[in-house]
């Protein structure tokens, strides 16, 4: 069987590919498939994100899954359009998405959690949080009259106050 | 001033430069994907403005340059293909000798690159980070604690880095082996793929090694990583050069691109690239004194928009192949 790009070479590699149900079939001789990309299997792979996330879920699917319902407050997005993009609107839509994008995300990455560098201030922003986290339980501990969990509450704030303050 | 690709650096007989780039989006800010043209602009002079006095960098909004300005800044890799297709909303910072670039409002607010020539992945990684802190001590980044640096492609995030390395590899080429080593490479954390030409081919043995993943990898090991694959490749391609050196049919086929280029009057993109190819293997294991840094500028700058920028107006595919052989005789 000659080659169906160039008319020219033997047909050497056969890809088949089922996509929605629908079944088509090429020929191709090595230099073609070369030039079309399909040698590159390995090292292309996972890369094009709006292909993979799109083979995760068809239009059906991402409409089912929230097209309708869920929409990013911030930049209206939806999932739907996410995926037929394969681009993400905005910051909150991570937040919004998260467990539909999660699959994909370790797909990807391998891991889930960053390591590594993080912005100015945001060291600080995580001890704020965290006090006022724990002011919340401390305030639950006392009305719970429960008060040598609250000095524990107590002293773990104070603890973070000054390192706060050695900071800056 | 001179051009990053005229320096030497290390490995140099291999690696010809390292890049590092960085993904950043400003916080409160949707991502370039669900902006109007007005709210790019406005991000993008506030990039500008936070960078006025801490680095010397040109503004230049994309759609105030010449197509072939564009493609050439594309060719030359300053920005990509991607940025170079649409000029709307987009604006570039540029340092004088184009070692920084930072693509403003390409798929992320920020795209801040990094060249140097040779591997110098510490020193490149280091210039990107101060520019970084830069930006930051005047704009919030959006950053999620589980997420890192979230960008509008998923595969970006955490790190928001991807650190490459340009290889020459023709021994290794030669002797067939890349596929096998892509695949090697990519069970490592790394792709490599063609530096020019599309669909796995790659002119002129130009490769480019980089991470793949972001999440969950510190830059430092990302970097490292890097770092120990690329020695490895390049110890592979020395041992492959010099036996391959030995032979007169390898010396015959240098001195004969060699002869071509000198006296051509007619190069396509293509045949230049497969010639100084082997030129540039050639000048690395002693057989011709040429100088490296006339053939890296030549590998980087005879790309088809690259001529038309220098010569000032768009020529055909016909003129630009004289044009081409004309500046490879006058420059080698």
């Amino acid at each position: 069987m000659l080659c169906q790009n160039c008319q020219k070479n033997e047909a050497t590699t056969h890809i088949k590919r089922i996509i929605n149900g629908e079944t088509t079939q090429s020929h191709l001789c090595s230099d073609c498939a070369k030039s079309l990309g399909y040698d590159s299997a390995f090292s292309d792979f996972g890369f094009n994100f709006s292909d993979m996330l799109s083979s995760f879920f068809n239009d059906a699917t991402a409409t089912m899954l929230g097209g309708h319902t869920l929409r990013c407050e911030k930049c209206g997005s939806t999932f739907n359009d996410i995926v037929r993009s394969g681009k993400i609107g905005c910051a909150d839509c991570y937040r919004t998405f998260y467990d539909k994008l999660m699959p994909s995300l370790e797909r990807i990455h391998g891991r889930t959690v960053h390591e590594g560098k993080i912005p100015n201030g945001t060291e600080q922003l995580k001890t704020e949080n965290e006090i006022s986290k724990l002011q919340n339980e401390l305030d639950e501990a006392v009305a719970a009259q429960n008060y040598e969990k609250a000095a524990q509450l107590r002293d773990r704030i104070k603890e973070l106050e000054s390192e706060g303050k050695v900071n800056e | 001033m001179s051009k990053w690709y005229l320096g030497e650096g290390d490995h140099n007989d291999i690696v010809i430069s390292t890049r590092i780039r960085l993904a950043r989006n400003i916080a409160d800010y949707p991502f370039p994907v669900r902006l109007d043209n007005k709210s790019k602009i406005e991000i993008n002079e506030k990039i500008r403005d936070a960078l006025k006095d801490k680095e010397k960098l040109n503004y230049t909004e994309l759609k105030t340059l010449t197509r072939a300005e564009v493609v050439s800044l594309a060719e030359r890799h300053i920005i990509s293909p991607e940025f170079a297709s649409n000029s709307d909303g987009r604006a570039l910072l540029m340092s004088e000798n184009e070692d920084i670039s930072i693509m403003l409002c390409e798929e992320d607010h920020i795209r801040l690159q990094v060249m140097k020539s040779g591997l110098s992945l510490n020193e490149a990684y280091e210039l990107a980070n101060r520019i970084d802190e830069e930006i930051n001590e005047k704009l919030e980044y959006a950053f999620d604690e589980n997420l890192g640096y979230l960008t509008q492609c998923p595969t970006n995030l955490g790190t928001g880095m991807r650190a490459s390395v340009m290889l020459h590899l023709p021994a290794l080429t030669q002797k067939g082996q890349m596929g096998t080593l892509a695949t090697t490479v990519s069970k490592l954390g790394l792709t490599l793929r063609g530096a020019y030409g599309e669909g796995g081919l790659a002119m002129g043995d130009l490769y480019q090694l980089s991470n793949q993943v972001s999440l969950g990898i510190s830059e430092k090991a990302a970097v490292d990583n890097l770092k120990t694959i690329t020695l490895q490749l390049a110890a592979q391609e020395r041992t492959a050069r010099e036996e391959m050196a030995k032979n007169i049919v390898t010396e015959d086929a240098v001195f004969r691109a060699y002869g071509i280029l000198k006296s051509a009057r007619i190069l396509s993109t293509k045949e230049f690239m497969n010639l100084i190819s082997k030129v540039r293997f050639g000048a690395v294991t002693g057989m011709i004194k040429t100088d490296l840094k006339v053939i890296n500028e030549l590998m980087v700058s005879m790309q088809p928009a690259t001529i038309n920028a220098f010569v000032g107006r768009t020529l055909s595919a016909d003129e630009r192949n004289v044009e081409r052989a004309k500046i490879v005789r006058e420059k080698i």
